[in-house]
């Protein structure tokens, strides 16, 4: 496995006219030149391409840097075992900045310039929704770790997958009934403004109203703010629940402003991780969450009863007892969410094992064998727990774990069944051409 | 001698415009892409650059104007069925209403008063996006369904999803702004604004309408950058608030700046400019901003009039 | 929550808002208005403060008073060297040229946010208040740290206004701030002066970061928002008027506090952000600005 990154430009280097039009000459030349198309022919020691669209800069950076690590440590342990289809994995990287534009201009350099095999690894809805119509113009199987609820909403095309995280609908409601049974059914929603915080919003009220429980107040936070003090007099004092979800570098001020207002007391408080991802759960300020609960996508803090798998993954990645960082305790990781790139990197090499892919030509056998799956085994190559796949919408539905914070810990209170996390499918994505 | 200036600029900018016709068959598929991507945002810039560069307001709310394009067209063909045609109309129109009504009010304002105005009315509408979810999915943004992204012209319909189709519309749409923004300069209406922006009180007394001639500048540039936001949003299918960002707002700014503002091809070259090394950078390292940072700093202390504006300074006289 | 105590919520949080935000703007109004300046890289001198602010107070153990006290002084002087190696290099070079000098500063934006991101990480991390003190209110609680900072930044601006009015070299930088050439010709050192004023500058935007950090955290991309409000105030204030920044500070920090507990939260920064655009259309010298000359 080696990184490798754009090699050949026509403006590399001094852009002086003469060079520049040497360049265009040659680039010219080539595209004329027959079988200038690596792949024409297939080559069983070409290494597979795989286009890594990582968030390197921009608001997403946290969140992409353990995106890149987890990538990496999961490229090595497939090249360890013998690659894909006998041929080596090789990861090539590109920064999209996580900005929709770039993230689209990014497919297209991954597809025409770098000659990848499939494009991976997209975390913010608004890069994955961006890039999606490009992917699909260029055919390129496009597979996205970003939990979000687009690709299951039908509303993006054939060439776009999900295979290695639940997405937002499914673990939000997965979510209800156990918040109703054991915290309490009076719940308060605190959540961005904006189609992150809309979703949660809708399915969690929805999901809440089915168990028997009532949402009584949403509060919704703008995008621009950065102190939230103000907007708690808002919760109802009857409230027994405050969920909250919040993202982006403010979230532990939230948390903390919130400790600040109710001191020990005030109503029961169920969060999503994504509010504390990256953030040292004994950073000064979030004394007053102990006893409080978290939805996890996969546990940070290693768990007593932890298969070896389990364990076996989280050395491969680099991650300590705590979830940080086993060269800087300082460094927490984003646990809950990048075993996706972990497990999505699996799907691929399964994918193309199945369909016998050779290169690019064989894209389409590459989208047919991904739909025909239906199930991922929890172990080494799944190590957050069993999946269940659909096809026809592109998806996959898994476990959740509920967390409690203790002594500065997260400890596994509850895992929700996968049936738990299973809504009627509103796409069929298999109905579009290739 | 004016005259023959003029004929060597038309020239001129013929030329490009064949050039970019002629570079379809000589870049790889890359560059051909990145070329129709970057065309469109240069629509931008030179709308951007009526206003700034030739009226000499520096506005930072333009993200407004492309945004207005982009939910202008998007948003009917994605909830109304449109037609790719009236939709795009319907963008540039709305862009050009709101660069109306943001004129009237920003307009009373000058210098950095006008800056700060229009920054906070194109924040005002980011939020707007924001505020109706519902409707415009936010942050998250729409995906136009490539089957709805079809021009219907008598008895021919183009795929825009088509690189070579794409192509070619995005030279076309270039082609119409750039000559507009050269018949514009040439035409007396441009000297005045060239005239407002060396000495506004001077046009003043000499009996212009100062007022109106930047409005008919607003509306002019509001409606170029909502007809490239318009042509993203059907040529590249994706509309979302990112685009209503003040990041958007600074972008033609600096790539006006970087080309040359005041000059009709310094945008397209300060888009070309600033893609590419975002994009070459990037290759060889994560610190790519960095290099970034230093080049903008390195070009404004030698090009401190952009590019094309150092040459037109220092060597080319007549260039418009 | 009734409405009073609800109230008296979003005032104590607007006025928070508005300290912070008056040094800040402070520091951009000097720059703006004696060099006429549009300092695109104000925000990240702010950005730059807290990320020091955090690097200083890690340096030391024991009571975390000692690290916020060793950040309050070392932090604002190394984002003040920083601004006056900036300054030297560039924008003395070009002159101030107003447009080179808003490409020059949104390079250094990029230069300063991507060492941000590679030598300090994406994350946002907190700095521990001197003191935790939760003031309980009847109905709700209350940080004391955040008191203090509404308190500090009063006596900063004090300090600030007497230098500027009081001093010798308060009244160099107006003289320079209202005619620069007259002033060169009375023998300021012009040049000395201008360096002199975007270090400082930039160092008052240090300072209000490193304040707010034990409120909000340190991270590579918190300078934009900062930014954009400091240009609001100063405009709204009116150029190079003191008062009017600090009155503007208040005002911004107030309205858009209180107008959240009448609208729902997006709703009401569009209205918030469109009565203040509004304001300035129809006063544009600002509310404390002369007309224009």
């Amino acid at each position: 496995m080696s990184e490798k990154r754009s090699k050949t430009s026509i403006l590399t280097g001094n852009v002086s006219r003469r060079t520049a039009l040497k360049g265009l000459g040659a680039s010219a030349g080539l595209t004329l030149a027959p079988g200038f198309v690596r792949y024409a022919q297939a080559q069983s020691s070409e290494p597979i391409r795989i286009g890594f669209q990582a968030h390197r800069t921009g608001i997403g950076a946290a969140y992409g840097r353990w995106y890149e690590r987890t990538t990496m440590a999961a490229a090595k342990a497939i090249n360890a075992a013998g690659g894909i289809n006998g041929r080596p994995l090789e990861i090539v990287t590109e920064d999209d900045g996580t900005d929709p534009k770039r993230g689209a201009e990014v497919v297209e350099k991954f597809a025409s310039q770098h000659k990848v095999d499939v494009v991976y690894g997209t975390l913010f809805s608004h890069v994955v929704v961006g890039a999606a119509p490009t992917a699909g113009e260029l055919k390129m199987p496009y597979y996205v770790v970003s939990e979000g609820y687009h690709v299951a909403s039908g509303k993006l095309n054939r060439y776009v997958f999900q295979p290695g995280i639940t997405d937002v609908k499914a673990q939000v409601s997965s979510m209800a009934p156990w918040v109703t049974s054991n915290l309490g059914k009076k719940v308060t929603m605190i959540f961005p403004d904006y189609a992150f915080g809309h979703d949660h919003r809708d399915f969690f009220t929805e999901a809440v109203k089915a168990q028997g429980g009532e949402v009584i107040k949403h509060v919704p936070i703008p995008p621009t703010e950065s102190s939230f003090t103000r907007y708690f007099p808002q919760i109802p004092s009857d409230t027994e629940v405050l969920y909250h979800v919040m993202v982006g570098p403010a979230v532990l001020t939230f948390v903390k402003e919130l400790g600040e207002f109710y001191g020990g007391g005030g109503p029961k408080l169920f969060g999503f991780i994504d509010s504390l991802e990256a953030v040292d759960m004994a950073s000064p300020g979030l004394e007053f969450l102990d006893g409080s609960h978290f939805w996890e996508g996969m546990p940070r803090y290693l768990q007593a009863d932890a298969p070896d798998y389990v364990k076996a993954y989280r050395d491969a990645v680099g991650i300590d007892q705590n979830g940080a960082s086993v060269d800087d305790p300082k460094d927490v990781s984003t646990a809950a969410h990048m075993f996706g790139c972990w497990e999505t990197l699996y799907v691929i090499k399964a994918a193309m094992e199945a369909a016998g892919y050779q290169g690019p030509g064989d894209r389409q056998k590459l989208i047919e064998a991904t739909e025909a799956m239906t199930e991922f085994a929890a172990g080494p190559e799944h190590p957050q727990g069993k999946k269940i796949f659909n096809g026809k919408l592109h998806q996959c539905f898994g476990h959740q774990y509920i967390s409690q914070v203790s002594g500065g810990r997260l400890e596994v209170v509850h895992r929700t069944e996968i049936e738990d996390s299973m809504y009627e499918p509103e796409g069929d994505y298999t109905t579009q051409s290739l | 001698m004016a005259g023959r200036a003029t004929t060597r600029a038309l020239l001129l900018h013929l030329a490009v415009l064949a050039a970019l016709v002629v570079l379809y068959w000589l870049l790889p598929d890359y560059h051909r892409g990145v070329l129709a991507r970057v065309l469109v945002l240069a629509v931008f810039a030179a709308g951007y650059n009526i206003v700034f560069g030739y009226a000499g307001l520096l506005s930072l709310g333009h993200a407004m104007f492309f945004a207005a394009g982009i939910y202008g067209a998007g948003l009917p063909v994605y909830h109304l069925d449109w037609g790719v045609g009236a939709a795009f109309a319907t963008g540039v129109g709305a862009g050009a209403l709101l660069a109306l009504v943001v004129g009237m009010l920003a307009l009373r304002t000058t210098g950095v008063a006008f800056m700060i105005v229009t920054m906070m009315f194109s924040q005002v509408f980011y939020l707007t996006t924001l505020y109706f979810t519902q409707w415009t999915r936010g942050e998250e943004g729409l995906v136009l369904p490539q089957a709805a992204r079809r021009l219907a012209l008598p008895g021919l319909e183009i795929d825009l999803s088509d690189p070579a189709s794409r192509y070619f519309i995005a030279v076309a749409l270039f082609s119409v702004v750039l000559m507009a923004s050269f018949a514009i300069v040439r035409a007396p209406f441009g000297r005045v604004l060239v005239a407002i922006r060396e000495n506004e009180e001077r046009v003043r007394m000499l009996g212009y309408d100062v007022f109106s001639n930047k409005l008919a500048a607003m509306v002019i540039s509001g409606a170029f950058c909502a007809a490239a936001g318009a042509a993203y949003a059907v040529l590249f299918g994706y509309i979302g608030s990112t685009f209503a960002t003040i990041q958007y707002s600074i972008l033609p700014l600096l790539w006006v700046l970087l080309g040359g503002a005041g000059t009709v091809l310094g945008p397209l070259l300060g888009t070309v400019f600033m893609f590419y090394v975002v994009d070459i950078t990037s290759g060889y390292t994560s610190a790519y901003l960095l290099i970034v940072g230093v080049a903008l700093i390195v070009l404004v202390l030698f090009f401190p009039k952009g590019v094309l504006g150092t040459i037109r300074e220092r060597w080319l006289r007549w260039l418009p | 929550m009734s409405f009073g105590p609800h109230l008296l919520l979003a005032t104590l949080e607007g006025l928070v808002t508005a300290a912070v935000l008056a040094l800040t703007a402070l520091g951009l109004s000097l720059v703006f208005g004696v060099m006429r300046v549009v300092n695109v890289a104000h925000g990240e001198f702010f950005m730059l403060g807290a990320v020091l602010a955090w690097f200083f107070s890690t340096l030391v153990t024991g009571s975390p008073a000692t690290g916020f006290l060793l950040a309050l002084v070392l932090s604002p002087l190394v984002v003040g060297l920083v601004a006056l190696v900036c300054e030297r290099t560039v924008l003395r070079r070009l002159n101030y040229d107003p447009e080179a000098t808003i490409v020059a500063t949104i390079g250094m934006l990029y230069i300063i946010q991507q060492l941000a991101l590679t030598f300090y990480g994406p994350e946002a991390r907190p700095v521990q208040a001197p003191f935790s003190l939760r003031i309980a209110l009847p109905w709700f609680g209350y940080s004391g740290y955040k008191l203090a900072v509404i308190a500090a930044s009063i006596g900063l601006i004090l300090a600030t206004w007497l230098v500027l009015t009081r001093t010798r070299i308060g009244l160099i930088m107006r003289a320079t701030q209202f005619d620069r050439e007259t002033a060169q010709n009375f023998g300021i050192p012009v040049d000395k002066v201008y360096a002199a004023v975007f270090a400082l500058g930039a160092m008052l935007a240090a300072v209000a970061a490193v304040l707010i950090v034990p409120i909000q955290q340190a991270h590579y991309l918190m300078g934009l928002d900062p930014l954009l409000l400091s240009f609001i105030v100063v405009i709204i204030g009116g150029l190079g008027s003191l008062r009017g920044t600090v009155v503007a500070a208040v005002l911004i920090g107030l309205s858009d506090g209180i107008i959240s507990v009448f609208f729902s939260p997006t709703l009401a920064k569009m209205i918030a952000t469109l009565l203040v655009a509004l304001v300035l259309v129809f006063r544009p010298q600002g509310l404390f600005g002369q007309a224009a000359r």
